[in-house]
């Protein structure tokens, strides 16, 4: 612990009232600049920001918005770039994790929302991320119902494989890889969603179509392509490696060498 | 107030089979015809909304998040119970429905714990079909691990995020559906009431987050899967935005809230830093696994840990419940830090904390044996109090985790309301006054998955689809009060916050009716609690408007509602004589043992909303233990 010192900051905060357009991103949105003192090196950054909001409604100003909600690194709700990173600087920690102590006393601080085109700015901090759930309903499932599953051990699986897959699925969906590319792919996510259900044996009857429609899904949303840079290994609070992206590529390969389905829609029943 | 458990008949292993064939089905050509409103994302309410939409169900899936995927099951660390014995060390269905009982305190209906025991195998089934990557062995057969002090290993577990694994599993089936349109999912959409239409519930007031409109859908049945109210002590380990509006204006609405006092308090969280802290973060109870709990002999021994000797420390679990040690219950293990505590013998700055050890650990088992089972839990420990939990011990303190309490419900899960269907967290049924670790995640999929697609189509076969549309003059008035009340929140202009006011309630019900409460106290608290409500619809401040996203706006809302339940939780905890479970009496104790008093309380109460929580009529639902015998439960 730290005792009893407090930190004096400097904020400088996008302030955002309209929604962003395809026309126009940036609405009215610009940085402000706050001075905020008594900041404890044992808060995490969103206590900062509530304190500072405390303020702000206290002199009668609008307190900033910002999604958070757990607070405890798992639900991927909080997403600011601190210093033009996301997250800010401490690797593997989401916002809600990193603490005042990361920053010296005096620190001037750039907040801004997330950038992407396919996440649009909702108001100051907040993006829509509701691209990545439609990528998702587009194929990143095991096609089972309810009630139709076999017992769980007559699926053996090397524990290598559940490893490998464990480590794409702890992706929080948080969009910290969009924001760090400078093409804002969302390659890093959508390969972790192909990467998970790739190393399980029942993920894999339908991997040819879940990589072509993960891929179709993710073009049409406007997120931009991989060109190798690794920003988005570097930013993931859950440091997800870059080989789900080479995973990926290469299950989409594959499923364009296999011959597609003839039709997926049933001609006439059962009888 | 007519509460009938509709207990079916047969013996408690036949009882779900006999209830499955008693009730009606939807012909399935039917099925498409009739409408679910599905309240919550969570493992409940994402599994529900799947679930009933593979049924042929029309569903929309309400979350107040910006993604169904975030709800706050995903938080949950160390894993889920099922009866499937694989370790052959004599487990079973009936094992882990007598350990729920007990573990309860005697306070659950049995007939639903069986149920729940029984279905816990089909939710592993479920999960690793959807590809939920559950710790394996070398062989490649499921892992487990024994947790929460049961004496066998049927535990389930993915590292250290079970919740979050599950919840994508939940949420996976859900975009599935969503991606077919069988489910309209509407997220950063909250609900504000319940629409009731000829004594049925026929549909939802929703606020659309993002442009304030408020906005009714009908339906021919709602499903609430809304969570716990943990935050009414404005501390704990849920998430922020984590409330009890919905629930609590259903039972505004007519609907029974039962046992609201039995709140869970977890042993180990790690302990307040300062008055800026806005939540608290659990730290998995697996850990007391391999952690031994203690404090220094000494009061007020203020050397660091490594320089106290053994024969200066206090293990106080091991020495006070040999057998358990310190894998005590929840309940027990709260309170025996609190004890520790109030002698002065509490550790840290504060005073309010006791450490978690894993020394003994490593030179046992080294330090990568411990980093492979908990290697992320530290991780997380170090990054909020950068301390090092390899080289010192922890500290933890007991904070507010879960609520058992909650929406009265019937063996089908429905409420006093017909139509009103409480699913997971935010009904009352399945884990007495206090609930085992690796539960909660077990119970909200199986209400989800398993029980309510069964149990809707028991109502709905009795109701003409679509008989109620959207036009009913009920429709309009429940949305023009919830307009009214969004009107007047923005209108006080105060001078107070709604966190300033938040953090005063949750100072009320923490020292008042947190883990132990007395008469006085309690009393104390009511009047306090009802000034501070006063106070609030005087003086809060609320600034922006309605028309776009406003933080405080919402949870001003919040906070209304939890100004009204504090006051009725209070009263619950008053009147309910005898310490059992996660409720503890300081008038029924017996040297710090909670004394429960099954003559008088062997029931679960169920309050009737009368116009305020002080009006509130509390009922009885006698539980009858026919294959579990009612004892004092020991973990000595």
């Amino acid at each position: 612990m730290t005792g009893n010192t407090t930190m004096k900051l400097i904020l400088h905060v996008w302030r955002q009232q309209k929604r962003s357009t395809a026309a126009d991103f940036k609405q009215d949105g610009r940085m402000v600049r706050y001075e905020l003192d008594g900041v404890s090196p044992d808060m995490s950054f969103l206590e900062m920001l509530d304190v500072l909001n405390e303020r702000l409604i206290r002199k009668g100003e609008e307190p900033i918005v910002f999604d958070h909600d757990c607070r405890e690194g798992i639900c991927g709700s909080c997403s600011l770039m601190i210093d033009g990173e996301p997250h800010g600087p401490q690797s593997g920690t989401t916002t809600c994790q990193l603490h005042m102590r990361s920053f010296r006393d005096g620190a001037e601080i750039w907040i801004e929302p997330w950038r992407a085109k396919a996440f649009p700015v909702v108001k100051d901090l907040m993006v829509d991320r509701s691209a990545f759930d439609r990528v998702v309903q587009a194929g990143a499932f095991i096609s089972v119902n309810t009630g139709v599953s076999q017992d769980a051990n007559a699926i053996p699986v090397p524990k290598a494989d559940a490893d490998r897959a464990f480590d794409a699925a702890t992706c929080i969906g948080c969009g910290a890889c969009v924001a760090a590319c400078k093409n804002a792919s969302a390659m890093l996510f959508v390969g972790a969603k192909v990467s998970h259900f790739l190393h399980l044996p029942q993920g894999r009857v339908e991997r040819e179509t879940r990589a072509r429609n993960l891929v179709a899904a993710m073009d049409k949303e406007g997120f931009g392509n991989c060109t190798n840079q690794n920003e988005c290994q570097a930013a993931c609070p859950k440091e997800i490696p870059v080989r789900v992206i080479a995973e990926m590529n290469r299950e989409f390969l594959r499923a364009k060498a296999v011959e597609e389905p003839p039709s997926k829609k049933r001609v006439g029943g059962d009888g | 107030m007519k509460l009938d458990s509709k207990i079916p008949s047969g013996a408690i292993h036949e009882k779900w089979s006999n209830r499955k064939f008693e009730l009606k089905l939807v012909n399935p050509a039917n099925k498409r015809k009739y409408k679910v409103l599905v309240v919550g994302s969570g493992l409940a309410g994402a599994s529900a909304a799947a679930s009933l939409a593979e049924l042929g169900y029309q569903v929309e899936c309400f979350c107040f998040q910006d993604s169904p995927r975030r709800a706050h099951s995903i938080a949950a660390q160390g894993g889920i119970n099922a009866a499937k014995n694989y370790r052959n060390d004599g487990d079973s269905v009936y094992r882990l429905f007598y350990d729920t009982v007990k573990g309860g305190d005697f306070r659950a209906r049995e007939a639903n714990v069986y149920r729940l025991a029984e279905l816990s195998v089909n939710i592993i089934d479920q999960a690793v079909a959807q590809g939920v990557p559950f710790a394996r062995e070398y062989g490649g057969l499921l892992d487990n691990r024994s947790f929460g002090g049961a004496q066998v290993s049927r535990t389930f577990y993915a590292r250290g995020q079970t919740g979050q694994q599950l919840l994508l599993g939940a949420y996976a089936a859900l975009s599935r559906q969503i991606g077919q349109r069988a489910v309209k999912m509407f997220p950063r959409t909250e609900m504000l009431d319940v629409v009731v239409v000829d004594g049925h519930a026929k549909g939802i007031v929703v606020r659309d987050l993002q442009t304030g409109e408020i906005r009714t859908h009908a339906a021919d049945a709602v499903v609430l899967c809304t969570g716990g109210y943990g935050n009414v002590f404005y501390l704990s380990t849920n998430a922020k935005n984590c409330n009890v509006t919905a629930t609590w204006r259903a039972h505004r609405r007519g609907a029974g809230f039962a046992n609201p006092c039995y709140t869970q308090i977890h042993p180990t969280c790690i302990p307040v830093s300062g008055d800026h802290q806005s939540k608290l973060t659990l730290m998995s109870e697996s850990l007391r696994n391999d952690g031994r709990v203690w404090v220094p002999l000494k009061k007020g021994d203020k050397r660091k840990a490594a320089d106290i000797p053994d024969n200066e420390r206090d293990y106080y679990l091991e020495r006070k419940y040999p057998s358990f040690g310190n894998l005590a219950p929840r309940d027990i293990a709260s309170r025996a830090a609190m004890t520790v505590c109030d002698e002065g013998r509490g550790i840290g700055d504060t005073g309010l904390g006791v450490y978690l050890d894993f020394r003994d650990s490593i030179q046992r088992l080294g330090k990568d044996a411990i980093a492979a089972r908990y290697g992320n839990l530290f991780h997380m420990y170090a990054k909020i109090t950068a301390e090092d939990p390899y080289s010192q011990p922890m500290r933890i303190f007991p904070a507010v985790h879960y609520t058992m309490g909650g929406l009265w419900v019937d063996y089908d899960l429905q409420s006093t309301i017909p139509g009103l269907f409480v699913c997971g967290e935010a009904n009352f049924s399945d884990h007495g006054a206090n609930r085992l670790g690796a539960s909660a995640l077990m119970q909200g999929l199986a209400d989800g998955y398993f029980v309510i697609p069964y149990t809707i189509g028991g109502y709905l076969a009795g109701q003409k689809p679509g008989s109620v549309d959207g036009k009913r003059p009920e429709f309009a008035q429940a949305a023009a009060n919830v307009a009214e009340m969004t009107k007047r929140l923005l209108g006080i202009k105060g001078k107070r916050t709604v966190d300033d006011f938040h953090r005063t309630l949750g100072k009320i019900m923490w020292s008042k009716c947190g883990m132990a409460r007395s008469e006085k106290g309690l009393k104390e608290a009511i009047a306090a609690i009802q000034a501070l409500r006063g106070e609030f619809w005087q003086d809060v401040r609320v600034l922006g408007d309605g028309m776009t996203i406003n933080q405080s706006l919402e949870k001003a809302g919040r906070v209304a509602d939890f100004l009204e339940f504090g006051e009725l939780m209070c009263r619950d905890a008053l009147e309910r004589r005898e310490s059992c479970g996660g409720h503890f009496r300081d008038e029924w104790q017996d040297d710090g043992e909670a004394r429960r008093d099954d003559q008088n309380f062997c029931h679960a109460a169920v309050w009737e909303h009368k116009g305020a929580p002080k009006d509130a009529v509390r009922h009885q639902e006698q539980l009858h233990f026919e294959n579990v015998h009612l004892a004092v439960r020991s973990y000595k």
